[in-house]
């Protein structure tokens, strides 16, 4: 035994925190019920918070996203070092999120999926989404099951301590299934970002699948692999990046609430870029209509400019005869 | 100034090109007074450096108002807006992938920028903007305000002691302030 070891032995034996159980795969019943909402942009997206405890500033910097989201009715799903530095952070009446937040998948739901290499469990959910809803085939199909959750489904990575190989791993199986990544300040060290450009049109450009046209949908996400300087620009790009093309009006609005929500508390301002993701009026959040409106118009925003089609990236998937 | 090339971090290598140690204050205030679109980029860790006029925001403030353009990394921006300066504001790393690329107008659409200032930014974050920065952008010219050596800098004020970088800085301001 270490001196260090023999030193925090008694606060290892009386320090007690209550955690999930860590559950498994998300079955194809949880995936049935919210799906529908998820794709539509109703439940306003899937934050998984995942990775090692290399965190900036510390654990509990983890619990405060946790808690955001939670409150905005995102559903948020754990695994590994983060669900545990969940359960490690209290608050000021002494419960951690897990004892103040229920542990089923929907809407404001905290799921401790399980350890780290459970996060397959979290891409897998995405692959459930497609398969169940637009009856995607599973079997050598991942371009298909990729392009769906890329341009459908509002699911967002944070892994704010990531340090290790598998991290990186683990993002990358996020990213290459659709799903962005947000890592902390720590994981710029692994000299990879994919970054998108908002200000190039032309990147933006996707097929409908109805008609097969080439239309501008908007930097929606923006990125897929993102290194955060701040806890608080963590927060403003998931709301930003759980924005998808199929959004609906009802659910881009939603999340455009949040993410105008947390830009003013944690910027001071409306965002900058609000005239990317509004395609037109219904779009906008009711009670923030007029202001919103105002600021996009100085922008030059015209109704209809941005397409609010049937996305695929994909050229044999459009249906036109 | 006694500053020193000693980097910040062990086992990284900054590669056989490093910065130039800047050996008075003149020669950073005489650079950006040359530069025809100087850009300081404000990092997140501003508010916690102590300067002799506040913190390295109001320190911030003071090149902007000699002309200089700032913009802020992070959510620091919010920070500039109460003390009453509108700056631009852009993530970190974004940054880094424009001021890369030789077709962005920068943040007025007036053209690109030839001198890039880093100050108050996170060490190991500031390391590899400017690696990306040094080996694809090698055309602009940039300058590490910070007191830790930043190997992958055009030049840097060094590793230094806090009282010195403290009347480094300072001079460095009263410079440009004095030249407006």
């Amino acid at each position: 035994m270490s001196f260090l070891t023999k030193a925090a032995s008694e606060a290892g034996m009386t320090d007690k925190y209550t955690i999930r159980v860590g559950r498994g795969a998300v079955t194809d019943v949880e995936i049935r019920e919210v799906g529908r909402a998820i794709v539509f942009g109703e439940i306003p997206g899937v934050v998984a918070l995942v990775g090692c405890a290399n965190y900036p500033k510390g654990g509990d910097e983890v619990a405060q996203i946790a808690e955001e989201f939670l409150k905005r009715r995102f559903i948020v799903l754990t695994t590994g070092c983060s669900a545990m530095d969940i359960a490690l952070t209290k608050d000021e009446d002494g419960q951690n999120l897990y004892e103040k937040y229920p542990g089923d998948f929907d809407a404001g739901g905290l799921v401790n999926i399980g350890s780290c290499v459970s996060n397959a469990h979290i891409t897998g959910a995405t692959i459930k989404i497609a398969n169940i809803f637009a009856k995607r085939p599973l079997r050598a199909n991942y371009e298909e099951i990729a392009d769906y959750v890329y341009n459908r489904v509002g699911a967002v990575g944070i892994a704010w301590g990531a340090m290790s190989q598998k991290a990186a791993s683990i993002a990358s199986g996020c990213w290459r299934l659709g799903i962005p990544v947000i890592v902390g300040p720590h994981g710029s060290k692994y000299r990879r970002n994919l970054l998108g450009r908002a200000d190039k049109e032309e990147d933006w450009m996707t097929l409908d699948a109805r008609t097969g046209e080439e239309k501008y949908v908007g930097p929606a996400p923006e990125h897929l692999f993102y290194a955060a300087e701040t806890l608080e620009e963590a927060m403003v790009m998931t709301a930003k990046l759980s924005m998808r093309p199929n959004d609906t009006s009802k659910g881009r609005a939603v999340k455009l609430s949040h993410y105008i929500d947390l830009h003013k508390t944690y910027y001071g301002t409306m965002p900058e870029d609000l005239h990317l993701y509004i395609r037109v009026e219904a779009d906008l959040p009711f009670t923030m209509k007029e202001e919103i409106l105002g600021v996009i118009k100085e922008k030059g925003w015209e109704e209809g400019k941005i397409g609010m089609l049937d996305p695929t990236l994909l050229e044999r998937m459009v249906r036109r005869k | 100034m006694s500053a020193k090339m000693r980097t910040g971090q062990t086992a990284e290598i900054a590669g056989p090109t490093k910065a130039n140690v800047i050996p008075q204050p003149k020669v950073a205030s005489s650079m950006i007074k040359k530069a025809k679109r100087p850009l300081l980029v404000v990092g997140s860790n501003a508010t916690n450096v102590k300067t002799n006029d506040g913190d390295l925001v109001d320190s911030s403030i003071r090149f902007l108002k000699t002309g200089v353009a700032v913009v802020a990394t992070g959510h620091l921006v919010k920070t500039f807006r109460d003390r009453g300066a509108e700056v631009y504001s852009m993530q970190f790393m974004n940054l880094g992938d424009r001021l890369r690329d030789p077709g962005w107008a920068g943040f007025d659409g007036e053209g690109p920028y030839d001198l890039v200032l880093f100050v108050g930014t996170l060490y190991y974050m500031e390391w590899l903007v400017q690696s990306g920065l040094k080996n694809f952008a090698q055309d602009l010219r940039t300058i590490s305000l910070d007191n830790m050596y930043q190997p992958n800098a055009s030049w840097s004020m060094g590793s230094m002691p806090m009282k010195n970088w403290l009347t480094a800085l300072d001079e460095i301001l009263k410079e440009l302030e004095e030249g407006k």
